[in-house]
């Protein structure tokens, strides 16, 4: 009994020394806490059914003007591409001989498009834009492909509950798919 | 490949302008054999003394960070010339110009997705949260001093050659995106198990420090497997363009999963479905379904000599010779056709044969001088064999784009010329 809490004690204190800075849960006592504020200031993910959307809204005819700013110089003016990937149309070509891959397409989730003109766009200034901007932007894409209205306005919601024309269209990875 | 500058100057010494220009045709692939044919002409060969023996040569030290010989000036990364813009693109691993398994890390192949960020590593955090007990954030010198583990591994880019023409005249034009190193970093297991994983954690989601913050999501199974966080490259730390100062090293992955720059790891129940692994990375079938999460590099081997932009100098004995590896695991055999694929012998194994590592493969030949097709195929522990293009494309259809497996032959002229079999 003794024994056992001098041993105790004695781990007690190994813990403490490892754990300066960090968890006594932590095997080797590594790195430090992360607080909430760091992880809201990184973690830019957004899921696929708009989870950690941010606060915010933008219409179509603000991301008409962003666009024509930021993106079309390689997008095209109407998403037709360019130096940059083509954005716009191509609906129903998916299944045919010349697939035409665009947002409209062949995206499966709209909340994608949010997260990636956010993290990677315009590709000269990356996560420039303001939030706003993006939803407007994002907006303005899907305005181009026929699947919001010109008068639309998009935030975390309804954002969120565009139904993107290819969604049920992926499948899982089937290979080895060659038998011998 | 480039001239060495002084190859047209009249008056530069005999000896080494011609050397130099047997030393760029070898370089270039042109003729095997060709270095010999021009040295024959200088007075460096026997029984003369060689020019390099009667005088000291360069000082120690003259180079801090050394260099190949300047005759190997031509031995360098593939890269097209004719892309619409270098940020998000690629290069490639000249496979024919190399020996053995390890790719040097000046020649080890590229893709970008936002360009090569310079990244100081006393400001670079790795942060560590989502679906754990204790979110964390890591320097650099702190994820050093976990317990470290060296493996070599390939990595190759999912899209290593498309399926459609026109098809690459090289090895490297064909499947350049293909290179190996030994690894060095601390198993992600040990990282994931500091921060305590929750019950309902299933993926990791990986993001990379870059201009497009690169991101994709990794099934917790292969995150607790082999798994690498890894900050050094054959002996050296990272080169910027493979990561530094840390990168995401997923054994037997496509390429583009093993995350650059890596500096957020967001632990979760589901994929995130990022823009990469939705719109870029699937796999279009001829119904018009997508492939999504497709991550395994299936076996593959390709002949690096001889092979496209080669030549054989002469009938006679020729070792043919190349490159075979597997995401599965390792490489089981490696059968060679010099007959256009009517028989098949096992080439020879170069020992050690690693886990999801190249594996270099040889066979004696000898060349009756007439056209001859020859090609390899791999089979991996896993008993899978390497298809033809034709019985991938019947599957997949020419819209598939990535994780194109296929045999590669090579077409042997009687003047000795090397060419795509199949272009």
């Amino acid at each position: 009994m003794r024994l056992r809490e001098m041993c105790g004690i004695a781990l007690a204190i190994v813990l403490c020394a490892c754990g300066s800075g960090a968890q006594a849960q932590s095997p080797y006592g590594i790195g430090r806490p992360a607080t909430p504020a760091e992880i809201a200031g990184w973690n830019i993910d957004i899921g696929r059914d708009g989870s950690n959307l941010p606060k915010g809204r933008g219409s179509v005819s603000r991301g008409r003007e962003v666009f024509a700013e930021q993106c079309a110089s390689c997008h095209g003016e109407k998403g037709e591409g360019g130096l940059g990937d083509r954005l716009a149309g191509g609906q129903g070509t998916i299944g045919t001989a010349k697939p035409i891959r665009t947002v409209g397409s062949y995206w499966p989730y709209a909340p994608t498009l949010f997260d990636y003109v956010r993290r990677a766009m315009p590709q000269n200034a990356p996560q420039s834009l303001s939030d706003e901007d993006v939803y407007a932007v994002s907006a303005y894409v899907l305005n181009l492909n026929g699947l919001v209205g010109a008068d639309a306005t998009l935030d975390a919601k309804s954002l969120a509950a565009v139904k993107m024309p290819n969604r049920d269209r992926f499948v899982g990875d089937a290979r080895p798919d060659v038998k011998k | 490949m480039s001239s060495p500058i002084d190859v047209d100057d009249k008056s530069a010494p005999t000896t080494r302008r011609r050397f130099l220009q047997g030393g760029t045709a070898v370089a270039s692939g042109a003729l095997l054999g060709a270095g010999a044919a021009a040295g024959a002409e200088t007075n460096n060969l026997p029984p003369s003394i060689p020019e390099w023996m009667k005088a000291p040569g360069e000082p120690t030290g003259g180079q801090l960070y050394g260099a190949p010989s300047p005759f190997e000036e031509g031995v360098v990364k593939n890269i097209s010339k004719t892309l619409k813009q270098y940020i998000s693109a690629s290069s490639r691993t000249p496979l024919q110009e190399l020996d053995g398994i390890i790719t040097p890390n000046g020649l080890f192949y590229e893709r970008h997705h936002g360009g090569v960020p310079t990244i100081d590593p006393a400001q670079h955090r790795l942060m560590l949260h989502g679906l754990v007990e204790r979110p964390l954030i890591f320097t650099i010198d702190d994820l050093r001093r976990f317990p470290s583990e060296s493996r070599i591994h390939f990595l190759e880019c999912s899209g290593n050659p498309g399926y459609t023409k026109p098809y690459g005249k090289t090895a490297s034009d064909l499947v350049g995106l293909v290179s190996c190193a030994e690894w060095t970093g601390v198993s992600l297991k040990l990282v994931l198990q500091e921060a305590g994983l929750k019950p309902e954690a299933k993926w990791v989601v990986a993001e990379g420090a870059d201009a497009a913050a690169l991101t994709r999501s990794i099934p917790i199974e292969k995150c607790l497997e082999d798994a690498m966080l890894v900050y050094s490259q054959n002996g050296e730390r990272l080169r910027p363009q493979q990561g530094y100062p840390l990168r995401l090293f997923l054994p037997g992955f496509e390429g583009n999963m093993s995350v650059k720059w890596l500096r957020r790891l967001h632990v979760t129940a589901e994929p995130v479905y990022s823009r990469e692994e939705t719109s870029k990375y699937t796999d279009l079938l001829p119904d018009g379904t997508a492939r999504e999460f497709s991550f395994y590099m299936e076996a593959k081997s390709i002949i690096t000599r001889p092979s496209g932009g080669q030549r054989l100098s002469a009938p006679g004995f020729h070792e043919v010779t190349g490159i075979a590896w597997s995401g599965h695991g390792k490489i089981a055999r490696v059968e060679v056709s010099v007959d256009d694929g009517r028989s098949w012998q096992d080439a020879r194994l170069q020992e050690p044969v690693l886990t999801r590592a190249l594996t270099r493969f040889r066979l004696p030949w000898q060349w009756d001088g007439k056209p001859a097709v020859i090609q390899s195929r791999a089979i991996d522990e896993t008993g899978y064999v390497q298809p033809t293009l034709a019985e991938l494309l019947a599957v997949r259809g020419e819209n598939y784009f990535y994780h194109n497996n296929a045999i590669w032959p090579w077409r042997i002229a009687a003047d000795g010329e090397v060419t795509n079999a199949l272009a």
